[in-house]
């Protein structure tokens, strides 16, 4: 009994230390299936609008891959993106702040606050890992919104 | 005599429904498969079929337009009875229909990703005999 009390206490502790670094994660049916039939559908508030203007924009060249769509269903991913973007209500947030408006990051792990929260990691890591844009490869909630478990 | 009339309807309705459901079985992606026939034959009116060994080939054919993805292997995986990984480090279906059933069912996604898988790893779109090849091979594994 005991022993479930304390486990009852270390997830509610665990879930207020969470709840703080919780993302929205993309709930559009179409940007989830489309963006993440290769990748974790990323979610729209970690880059800025111009970053996902360009992203949509050049999806026949998606970092070396063709990842084009029709015209319709790019421009309903790119509406969604958009209408959630790191600054969709003006001020940037999350990643995003502090971001000189005349940069572009195409990735986020481009970003100088993702930078700085991730440090560099061993050879040994990044292969177990694969990519840097496999969140979940290291937040095990990376689908659900949560990254403060590292 | 209404019961003889039922029983005919019956009889007649059980005759009828594997006519019905023959093309059924046939499949989408026979279907897939057949309009890649044609559009081969079109282009090549020396075609005669499609070939297993020629889209094994394809599928472990090593390309240069792409160095992160030289092959449909590179991400497929060298097996196409296992899963495979893209880039960003998501798990692939297997593409071999044995393991994955609904593997080139739909038309349209089946254009989709040839179109963009080709032209990533090739640099060019594929012809309709690799498109016909490609799926023979992995159907028949």
């Amino acid at each position: 009994m005991r022993l479930i009390i304390s486990a009852l206490c270390l997830a509610g502790i665990a879930t207020i230390a969470l709840a703080d670094e919780r993302m929205g994660i993309v709930n559009d049916d179409l940007t989830k299936k489309e963006c993440g039939a290769c990748h974790m559908a990323f979610p729209a508030g970690f880059l800025p609008k111009r970053s996902w203007e360009a992203l949509m924009g050049n999806l026949k060249d998606h970092f070396g891959e063709d990842a084009s769509l029709s015209a319709e269903s790019t421009a309903a991913i790119r509406d969604y993106l958009l209408a959630n973007a790191a600054d969709a209500s003006g001020k940037a947030r999350g990643f995003a702040r502090g971001l000189a408006a005349d940069q572009t990051p195409l990735r986020i792990s481009e970003l100088p606050r993702f930078k700085r929260e991730h440090g560099t990691f061993s050879e040994a890591t990044m292969k177990k890992v694969g990519s840097m844009s496999n969140c979940a490869g290291c937040h095990r909630g990376a689908e659900q919104g949560y990254f403060d478990d590292d | 005599m209404k019961q003889n009339i039922m029983a005919l309807a019956l009889v007649t309705a059980c005759l009828a429904l594997p006519a019905v459901a023959v093309p059924a079985v046939a499949g989408p992606r026979d279907d897939i498969v057949a309009g890649f026939a044609a559009a081969a034959k079109a282009a090549d009116p020396a075609f005669t079929g499609f070939d297993a060994a020629r889209g094994k080939a394809l599928y472990e054919s090593q390309n240069t337009a792409s160095a992160e993805s030289p092959s449909c292997a590179s991400c497929h995986s060298a097996s196409p009875l296992k899963a495979g990984k893209t880039r960003a480090g998501k798990a692939i279906d297997p593409m071999a229909v044995s393991v994955t059933p609904d593997r080139f069912t739909d038309l349209e996604k089946v254009e989709k990703w040839f179109g963009r898988n080709c032209n990533t790893v090739l640099g060019r779109e594929c012809t309709a005999i690799e498109k016909g090849d490609f799926i023979t091979y992995l159907s028949g594994l």
